[in-house]
């Protein structure tokens, strides 16, 4: 496209760079996605309203003089308990994967029409200590949010990787994954364990949400607006795989601002869900 | 059984739609004529979903851009052409349903897309397609407005202008989604909704049948895009391409209950009226928690949807079982189009049939001659190719090489449904019924597709004379969850012969069965000869293969091993080999050891 002038190399890194800050909350976002979806069989649409939840939670405690970081000890908790209970009814009624969608989509609109009359529809931003702080490498402006985000992201994707690599527990998980009964055959109590995994792919939701609600602007209806980006860094890189969302979210985070700062901001959900269409159409098995 | 319903029914529909052209005549107030257009808007919308992803089970999550594509082709033949709004709506029909079917002729080629990422890849072509449009000058990213398009003169008012042609539209909608129901086309879609791949091999042509229901489902929401544009006069991106729209019609249509034709609209009509109550009282947002509370009780209390509970709940003190309406003492079982006569011809010729698996070579080019009139049987260790050869045949694999020849007519590398229109039918060892069709319908099934029946109920008709040849007369309604192993054998039976097929290929249909069972199965497979079938006959149990064979052959690593009668060829020592090992080949023939293999 002619129409367009190749931007500066600094700006360039600079959209790279933040892309990869971006890309990280895409993982960190993915990272309970996949595990709920790949280990448990359950696609968690929920899981957004989880973590914008969390975020507002934080921004109110915020406003009370807690930091940010602080209040993950009372969310990561709280939203284990409300990961296993939702785990807990699902598997009562024994939904199945499709209805599971279904089901969390009314409960996203619960928890959004709650955001929407505690908080209002209007836009809100965390004032916090980490907000106004940004350091430069080189040419490059590093902001400290950001960077809290990709620490959590990186650092939790390989905890998880390696708890799903190393430990009984992990195994027994991806074993009860493969096959359920046979799992439970050889000894694995599948029910502690998937209530265990719910609980944390939710704490997962909080920690996301507080990273969400130290870098961007919160609303109720932005809800959606990460679902379908979040949906393909999952699938990119592949279901239940701990490493696979960080990896793929950095991916589309990069190939993302690349575009906008090669055409425009518009077109930046073309590169993800082409990118999505690309590899179900290419290697459904993948996704499977 | 229903066909005075069946009758009636489109008559009902038009009868309503009259009826309900004159409610602005009562002259209401306009926001009554809004309040009916929205529903019959979401009508048309989620009955027009159900007819491809209901029906078959493909869920779609694209509807937003199906109508979106609808609604952009009407505002901009509008807003930049000065088309006639009515002028626009055909097109609107037209351009969703070419965006459908070019998506659903790269999607549905891919095998592995079902269910989940069925969903989400219509979804991220919704968001692609918005993103799209947004981008280009056909909304340009501020919206286009239509404020200065007259609305046609149709109504008294322009809101019961709205209504009316909302009401023309979910007429003509409720009326197409019957019509699908009721015919051979919707008993196809059902099919591929319970297994595609055993649909496919009753005769369904999926695929051109999954495309025509995108392609119906899709112009339909065109047409109520192409409405709403002017409905809303400012339409922008953010509005249409969403999640919404999808996920509102699934609503609906699972609340409603997605089986039946009219489950979407009776979903549609509570969702709606139950949103705009809470927003004429101004709790808009306790409306959306109250439609996610019913969202998950519905799904968790009532998972078929209001229409099958109702169904269940008024259900009339059952009828006359069919089967014991018809005595069995008749049976008139017709003979095949080639009699028996005939035989000894090569009804089918394989040669150098070869089919790898990355690399996995299942079968190494094999010949074999099938004689019409002959019950050939086929033997060979697990993982000979046996199986293989039958999926191969019967086209759920396509050959790697080699060529298939029936009745003089190449096969090798055809669509599974068109081999089973030409004269090949087969079971599965274990057995795969439509799990929501009753065992007359199961049957009925493959005598529209296989047989090459119009009428479905003519199909049923001649359906039920399959179960009683089989001995199922008496369990013609019940579900195939209700037979024993035994009987959903002899339903894989029934369906097969169901499409009048001159070679019938079983696979297993002896394995699992009790002794005695086993006696009544062989009874059963000579009489399907005797009726002009030529069978293969893929087995384990060598007294079954004694008693019913004319001819074996013997397939081992993927190669013919040998043919020939079925006593002479189990003694020779390159098939003692093959089942036992060269150690102990001399201890005992074959014979004993595959019986004992697999007692």
């Amino acid at each position: 496209m002619s129409g367009f002038a190749l931007p500066s190399a600094t700006l360039l890194s600079q959209s790279v760079l933040s892309g990869i800050f971006v890309g990280a909350l895409y993982g960190l976002l993915g990272l309970g996605l996949s595990l709920s979806w790949g280990l448990l069989r359950l696609i968690n649409l929920a899981h957004f309203a989880f973590a914008f939840l969390a975020a507002y939670l934080c921004y109110q405690m915020a406003t009370l003089g807690v930091d940010p970081l602080l209040s993950l000890a009372v969310l990561v908790p709280a939203f284990f308990a409300i990961g296993a209970m939702l785990h807990w009814l699902m598997a009562r009624f024994a939904v199945t994967p499709f209805n599971s969608l279904l089901l969390t989509f009314g409960l996203t609109g619960i928890i959004e029409a709650i955001i929407q009359t505690i908080w209002t529809a209007d836009f809100r931003k965390l004032e916090s200590v980490y907000g106004e702080h940004k350091f430069k490498i080189g040419v490059l402006y590093v902001p400290v949010p950001e960077l809290i985000t990709l620490v959590f992201a990186v650092g939790l994707s390989f905890a998880v990787w390696a708890v799903l690599r190393y430990t009984d527990l992990g195994k027994a998980m991806r074993a009860a994954a493969e096959d359920g009964p046979i799992a439970c055959a050889f000894g694995v109590n599948q029910r502690r364990n998937s209530l265990l995994l719910a609980g944390t792919c939710a704490a997962l939701a909080s920690i996301a949400g507080v990273c969400l609600a130290l870098s961007f602007t919160l609303a109720p209806s932005q809800i959606y607006a990460w679902v379908g980006v979040v949906f393909a860094a999952v699938m990119l890189g592949g279901l239940g795989r701990a490493l696979g969302p960080l990896v793929a979210g950095t991916l589309i985070g990069v190939s993302e601002a690349i575009t906008m700062a090669v055409t425009a901001p518009s077109w930046a959900p073309i590169v993800s869900f082409t990118l999505l269409i690309v590899i179900l159409v290419l290697r459904p098995g993948r996704a499977a | 059984m229903k066909s005075g319903i069946v009758k009636r029914t489109p008559w009902m529909i038009v009868a309503a739609g009259a009826a309900l052209a004159f409610v602005p005549k009562l002259g209401l107030p306009a926001f009554y004529d809004s309040l009916l257009y929205l529903m019959l808007h979401w009508i048309v919308l989620a009955t027009s979903w159900n007819i491809l992803s209901g029906y078959t089970g493909y869920f779609s999550f694209g509807h937003g851009a199906f109508f979106g594509a609808g609604l952009y082709t009407t505002s901009t033949l509008l807003a930049r052409y000065e088309w006639p709004f009515l002028w626009t709506l055909p097109v609107a029909a037209l351009v969703a349903a070419v965006l459908g079917v070019g998506l659903g002729a790269v999607v549905f080629r891919v095998k592995g897309v079902r269910g989940e990422l069925f969903a989400l890849l219509t979804l991220a072509i919704t968001f692609v397609i918005g993103t799209i449009v947004v981008n280009t000058p056909l909304d340009g990213g501020q919206g286009v407005s239509l404020s200065a398009v007259p609305v046609p003169a149709i109504g008294p008012t322009q809101s019961s202008t709205f209504y009316l042609l909302a009401l023309a539209a979910a007429t003509l909608t409720m009326l197409i989604a019957w019509g699908i129901y009721v015919s051979k086309f919707g008993a196809g879609l059902f099919a591929i909704h319970d297994d595609e791949d055993a649909a496919e091999v009753m005769g369904v042509p999926t695929y051109r049948y999954k495309l025509m229901a995108l392609a119906v489902s899709c112009a339909l929401a065109g047409v109520a895009g192409g409405i709403h544009a002017l409905f809303l006069s400012y339409v922008t991106v953010g509005e249409v391409f969403t999640i919404t729209v999808p996920l509102t019609v699934v609503l609906m249509s699972v609340l409603g209950g997605s089986r039946h034709w009219a489950g979407p609209a009776i979903g549609a009509v509570a969702i709606t009226a139950l949103l705009y109550s809470f927003t004429a009282a101004n709790h808009a947002v306790a409306g959306k928690a109250m439609v996610g509370v019913i969202l998950i009780a519905a799904i968790l209390f009532m998972p078929d949807g209001i229409l099958s509970r109702l169904q269940a709940l008024f259900r009339r003190a059952p009828k006359l079982v069919p089967g014991a309406a018809h005595p069995p003492s008749q049976l008139t079982v017709p003979s095949a189009a080639i009699a028996p006569a005939a035989s000894g011809d090569v009804l089918l010729r394989v040669r150098g049939l070869h089919k790898s698996f990355r690399g996995v070579r299942a079968l190494a080019g094999v010949d074999v001659d099938v004689r019409r009139g002959e019950i050939l049987g086929l033997l060979g260790p697990n993982g000979s190719g046996k199986s293989t050869f039958i999926n191969v045949v019967s086209g759920h694999y396509v050959p790697t090489g080699g060529e298939i020849v029936f009745e003089g007519r190449g096969l090798a590398g055809h669509a599974a449904h068109r081999i089973a229109a030409a004269g090949i039918a087969r079971t599965y060892q274990i057995p795969r019924p439509f799990a929501h069709m009753s065992v007359l319908d199961n049957v009925a099934l493959a005598t529209m597709f296989g047989g090459a029946v119009n009428d479905p109920t003519d199909a049923r008709r001649r359906a039920m004379t399959w179960l009683e040849f089989t001995g199922l007369h008496g369990k013609a309604q019940a579900r195939p969850d209700d037979l024993n192993l035994h009987q959903r054998k002899f339903l894989e039976l029934a369906r097969a012969l169901a499409s009048r097929p001159r070679l019938v290929l079983l696979d297993e249909v002896l394995c699992g069965l009790t002794p005695s069972e086993i006696d009544d199965a062989v009874a059963l497979i000579r009489r399907i000869r005797d009726q002009g079938s030529t069978i293969v006959f893929v087995e384990h149990v060598m007294r079954a293969v004694m008693a019913l064979t004319d001819r074996v052959v013997v397939f081992n690593h993927g190669e013919l091993l040998a043919e020939g009668g079925v006593n002479e060829v189990m003694q020779r020592p390159e098939v003692m080999t093959a089942y036992l090992g060269k150690a102990h080949a001399p201890v005992a023939t074959a014979l004993h050891a595959v019986e004992r293999a697999h007692a």
